[in-house]
């Protein structure tokens, strides 16, 4: 039996489809080692002693274990309050971002809305003609919201590409029969929304909660031009002022030039793991929600 | 007779639309975060850009600015400096290649994961492909500077073989493989899920068909998946043109040095750093309309000729 199977299966492929096999998950596996292993380096860099790290010998796994710069990183005040900062601003705008999007995109998705084409048109239009930097610093400005925790959060509080991939979500999955009977009951657009809507729309909930999370989570450019005070900036701005433009100093406690230049070369590894690190661990737990979300924005573009 | 029974039925019309409209009351409430957020942060910036032609003082307003004199002015101050070349070259350029080399990327990448019959294989092959689109442009940046830079471990790695080092991420030659190179890097798993969406949802009874006829891997990809994801690959060809002058800014900025800027500085980092940075405002928001209109130019034409060929479009 089994054999009658193999040999089906052998008559099925030929010599070239072997060859094609062979290259392609040799390819596909070296593939995967050049995209993990850069990540994977910084880790093993940030817990190794960073004369092994400076002197390139590090490759595979960390030989001698040096953590004084995680025990340093945490008494940095900026990179504590960075880190404070960014979970604050993406709870903040997940909650924001969900309650506006999510009942537009409701709204949207009915066929029976009066004015929904040019409602719909004026949405898509800002999707490739906007305002521009200045006119968005200024109107930020106007309305009193610069250096507060309102001018990240409320420019985000839309994304009209995922207004659109939700609003595809409830057409394909609320069917129109089931608002029909949910009228004859009596049912007022509240009701639906709230009672039978919701409940049934989890999925979408999450990849618009993820996809906003990543976005305020990774935010650098609108907290460069709309936030002025240091102890507001979220952590990339943090990040970017200790590893790229050179701002890090290890204490001057009494310590030896040359011990405190090697805290300071780690600390850059240690503080890249720490910001890349909670959306490189949750991802892959979500990553069946965000695969549905770009499929349904694609079914309509 | 004839005549009021018209104009009974148009008002009846009338009526039943305004009474339509306030049948549905609750779904334009739902709607209205949405609208505000639209009109605030969408549509009055939209309106800010009359400062292009103002010559706008913050404390006067929009308003209250006076017209500039000539109405054009800032355009030709744009126009008139010799960076202005630079900039749009420079962006033109970063833009032009990043599309050659970082667009058939996921589409390979997605056809021959397609091949990969192991389903647990492909699923975690996957799987690692997504990471790097989860990295910030600033993580990205900092990794390359760690890996890159003049003693990162590359270049240490180059000298201990006892080769002189290479500027990597400082000097201009290096700058737009680089940007590019982490381009793909960041988005290739990624961007590949829509092709690959594509592909399974393709009938397995055209393979069917191929193998009885001896259709051999290759073929079967040449002649039955290309084709099928054809629509798909032109739409997002269409989507990229039409962010063409859009390139990624924060990037661009995180990864300028002084000894690059020759290259690294593209319209947009030149609006942030003239307006925000020396207040500028009326020229920066010119420069930065300038390169709006042409963008929506490039889409708009990338568009119609979709329209006309595949019949295939965006609007």
């Amino acid at each position: 039996m089994n054999n009658r199977k193999l040999t089906k299966r052998h008559n099925m492929y030929s010599k070239g489809d072997v060859l094609f096999d062979v290259i392609n998950y040799t390819l596909m596996i070296a593939l995967c080692i050049l995209i993990f292993y850069p990540l994977y380096y910084v880790v093993i860099a940030s817990i190794t002693d960073p004369k092994i790290v400076n002197t390139g010998k590090l490759l595979f796994y960390p030989e001698e274990l040096y953590l004084v710069g995680y025990s340093k990183a945490f008494k940095y005040p900026s990179l504590t309050y960075g880190y404070t900062n960014t979970l604050k601003y993406t709870f903040i705008s997940i909650i924001v971002s969900l309650a506006v999007t999510i009942p537009a995109a409701y709204s949207l998705s009915r066929k029976d809305l009066p004015g929904r084409r040019t409602i719909l048109f004026l949405f898509s239009f800002t999707m490739f003609f906007s305002g521009g930097l200045i006119p968005m610093f200024l109107t930020i400005k106007k309305l009193g919201i610069y250096n507060t925790t309102w001018a990240l959060v409320l420019p985000a509080a839309v994304s009209v590409y995922n207004l659109i991939v939700c609003r595809s979500f409830f057409e394909s999955t609320i069917p129109i029969e089931l608002l029909e009977a949910a009228k004859i009951d009596g049912c007022s657009d509240f009701t639906f929304f709230f009672k039978i809507v919701l409940p049934l729309s989890s999925t979408i909930i999450a990849v618009m909660a993820l996809f906003y999370a990543t976005s305020m989570w990774n935010t650098f450019f609108n907290a460069l031009m709309f936030l002025q005070d240091d102890n507001k900036m979220p952590l990339q701005v943090v990040l970017r002022n200790l590893v790229l433009s050179n701002q890090l100093s290890a204490g001057s406690s009494g310590a030896e030039l040359a011990e405190r230049q090697k805290v300071i070369d780690q600390l850059k590894y240690v503080i890249i793991t720490v910001a890349a690190l909670p959306l490189t661990l949750i991802y892959p737990f979500l990553q069946k929600f965000f695969v549905a979300g770009v499929t349904i924005g694609a079914v309509k573009g | 007779m004839q005549q009021t029974s018209i104009a009974g039925k148009q008002n009846l019309r009338k009526k039943s639309r305004l009474l339509r409209i306030f049948e549905h009351r609750q779904l334009y409430l739902l709607l209205v975060p949405a609208l505000v957020w639209l009109v605030v942060f969408c549509y009055s910036p939209m309106y800010g850009l009359l400062i292009a032609f103002k010559d706008f003082r913050i404390k006067k307003g929009i308003i209250a600015s006076p017209w500039a004199n000539p109405l054009f002015k800032y355009f030709e101050q744009f126009f008139s400096t010799y960076i202005a070349k630079n900039v749009i070259v420079n962006t033109l350029l970063l833009s032009l290649y990043q599309l050659l080399f970082s667009f058939w990327v996921p589409i390979v990448f997605a056809l021959l994961l397609n091949q990969v019959r192991h389903l647990k294989l492909k699923k975690t092959i996957q799987t690692i492909s997504y990471a790097p689109y989860f990295l910030s442009n600033v993580v990205m940046v900092s990794v390359m500077y760690v890996l890159f830079s003049a003693n990162g471990v590359v270049n240490t790695i180059i000298s201990n073989n006892g080769n002189e080092i290479k500027l990597f991420t400082s000097q201009a030659q290096y700058f737009r493989p680089m940007y590019i190179g982490s381009t793909i890097y960041q988005t290739m798993g990624f961007n590949a899920i829509i092709y690959i969406a594509a592909l399974t949802a393709i009938n397995p009874e055209y393979y069917e068909a191929a193998m009885i006829d001896g259709a051999s891997k290759i073929k079967r990809i040449w002649y039955i998946d290309i084709p099928l994801i054809m629509p798909t690959v032109i739409l997002m060809f269409i989507l990229s043109l039409g962010n063409i002058m859009t390139i990624g800014y924060e990037k661009a900025y995180l990864m300028q040095s002084p000894a690059n800027t020759t290259v690294s500085e593209i319209i947009s980092t030149h609006v942030y750093k003239v307006g925000l940075q020396s207040a500028q405002y009326s020229y920066a928001t010119a420069v930065g309309l300038f390169n709006s209109i042409v963008n929506f130019i490039i889409l708009f034409l990338a568009n119609m000729l979709s329209k006309k060929t595949a019949d295939i479009s965006i609007f």
